[in-house]
């Protein structure tokens, strides 16, 4: 790549993306850490909501986006914890890139990190709760990108956010979890929605269509705000 | 914008003075009988807070897209304000439900998600007093968020099933429910506006105070 | 006094789990006249209301008596700050 040419939008999403992925790999920390912490998340919960033997109606749908959510909030306070430990963020703010595009590859790789939690953890609750999660497969990935997405598009923009505020660490979840309730809501309801004996797709679709609307909105105020907020 | 502050505060507070004996001759409503008075302070105590939660989050633009200091002022108070008028809609809700519904607490739509709004300007607050310096851009997008979820409140209510009245029932009262109801939402629309005044006169003061140690140390 | 306050801590944790049995009503489908409901679940609605507007009263009345006091104390302060920077530019 020529130094003169500017990298495109994508291309510096995609360079950013990439060295997460590469550091990632290198130690696997927070990806090892994270998978574990939302097993057991599910396995705390299963013994809280099961009762003889049998889980406790809907509580599958429930156990599976709240086992998202918190190994989510885990993930995005350690992914950025590192940025903050070797102080590249600001590294990456005096960079000559569009910072739109910073939001969107940090965002992408927490993705990434959050659908390899899911891949595991989904299968898992179907197993334990004996919840048929995969009668309606594209539905369900669907709920669950939509979802993560609104999940994940929030909790990036207030983790960077975060990096220099005191208490960041307990902060984190007290501002993410009320403004991505919606989210957690739809997504809940709308896997319920496909666990009854008789799915009720019609509703499913109504939660999957809200959550790519709070998607939408919310991906476009991160976008615009990701700037203005993150410079003095 | 000085000189509104002492009429409206009279006009306001002559309101809040008529608004018992305006809500005792209103009629009783057919099922709920003397309980649903409660109606007369919980709803206006619920768009007092929208309309706090709606000034905190324009302040909170304003203090993002354009870095004013005096806007972050507004947005502080405003948020301070809804919680404060959330907080007697949460409690007044509850007060007229366990009556009219036999339980203290519903999980439905609307109340969740009020309930969740008056948790994000709480987690303003918090952000505010322990996040340390700099906190200012984070909470105004905080808030801007939060307003962003404001339709999503409304939108619930009238997709999901609930047992809260829908938001048309406001538009459907008789004349002697809505002239009462009518003037208890001036009255916290005043009681609004006279409290945002001098909670942001305080900020001012504070700023000034800073701004002053300040010129003394140098 | 140490001893009061381990029984008393005892005490609490035995007394919490039998708040936590009492059984909340399931919601009822609609509006439900008053007049038809069992004779244990009438309550006097007058209490609540009142209890209703003296918390508003209360929240407004308390919430000016707080913006009041901190309002007096910080222009007390700035009163503190300029009479010190006055009193420093003088000399």
């Amino acid at each position: 790549m020529s130094p003169e040419r500017r990298p495109s939008f994508v291309e510096t999403v995609w360079l950013v993306t990439r060295k997460d992925l590469l550091i990632e790999l290198r130690s696997r920390e927070v990806v090892y850490t994270t998978l574990f912490f939302a097993v057991a998340c599910v396995l705390v919960f299963a013994f809280g909501f099961v009762r003889e033997g049998i889980a406790v109606d809907d509580a599958a749908a429930g156990i599976l986006w709240i086992a998202i959510a918190f190994s989510g909030t885990l993930a995005l306070g350690r992914t950025f914890e590192r940025e903050r430990q070797n102080d590249t963020l600001r590294a990456l703010m005096l960079a000559p890139m569009d910072r739109p595009a910073l939001y969107v590859g940090k965002l992408v790789g927490v993705l990434l990190l959050l659908a390899a939690v899911e891949v595991i953890v989904t299968p898992l609750v179907a197993l334990m709760f004996v919840a048929p999660l995969f009668a309606h497969p594209l539905l369900m990935g669907l709920l669950l990108a939509t979802g993560t997405v609104g999940f994940a598009a929030v909790g990036t923009l207030f983790a960077a956010m975060l990096v220099r505020a005191r208490s960041r660490d307990v902060l984190l979840p007290i501002l993410l979890y009320p403004i991505t309730i919606p989210v957690i809501i739809a997504g809940v309801r709308g896997t319920a929605a496909l666990l009854q004996p008789q799915a009720d797709l019609p509703i499913a679709r109504m939660w999957l269509s809200m959550l790519v609307f709070f998607d939408i909105v919310f991906i476009t105020l991160a976008l615009w705000t990701f700037e203005p907020a993150m410079t003095e | 914008m000085k000189k509104l502050f002492t009429p409206l505060l009279i006009v306001t507070a002559a309101l809040f003075a008529y608004a018992p004996f305006a809500i005792q001759n209103a009629p009783y409503e057919s099922t709920m009988g003397l309980v649903q008075k409660i109606f007369y302070f919980h709803v206006p105590a619920w768009i007092a807070m929208f309309l706090a939660a709606m000034v905190c989050g324009i302040a909170g633009a304003i203090v993002i897209f354009a870095g004013r200091k005096d806007a972050d002022r507004v947005a502080l108070a405003a948020a301070e304000l809804a919680v404060v008028f959330g907080l007697m809609g949460l409690i007044t809700g509850p007060l007229w439900g366990r009556k009219a519904w036999g339980v203290w607490w519903q999980w439905d739509a609307r109340l969740t998600s009020a309930l969740v709004m008056w948790l994000v300007f709480v987690a303003y607050l918090l952000l505010r007093k322990y996040g340390g310096a700099g906190s200012e851009k984070l909470s105004a997008v905080l808030a801007l968020f939060g307003m962003a979820n404001v339709p999503f409140v409304y939108w619930s209510v009238n997709v999901w099933r609930t047992v809260h009245p829908k938001t048309s029932v406001v538009m459907t009262l008789e004349p002697s429910m809505g002239i009462p109801f009518l003037l208890c939402s001036l009255a916290f629309v005043g009681l609004f506006a006279v409290l945002l005044a001098a909670r942001v006169r305080l900020e001012t003061v504070r700023a000034s105070v800073d701004e002053l140690y300040l010129s003394l140390e140098d | 006094m140490r001893r009061l306050l381990s029984l008393s801590f005892a005490f609490i944790l035995v007394a919490l789990p039998s708040f936590a049995l009492q059984q909340p009503p399931s919601p009822p489908e609609g509006f439900v006249p008053a007049s038809s409901l069992p004779g244990q679940e009438q309550l006097p609605a007058a209490p609540l209301v009142i209890i209703a507007y003296a918390v508003v009263w209360l929240l407004v009345l308390g919430y000016l008596w707080s913006i009041w006091s901190r309002l007096t104390q910080a222009e007390r302060e700035l009163a503190d700050v300029s009479r010190r920077l006055a009193a420093g530019q003088r000399r």
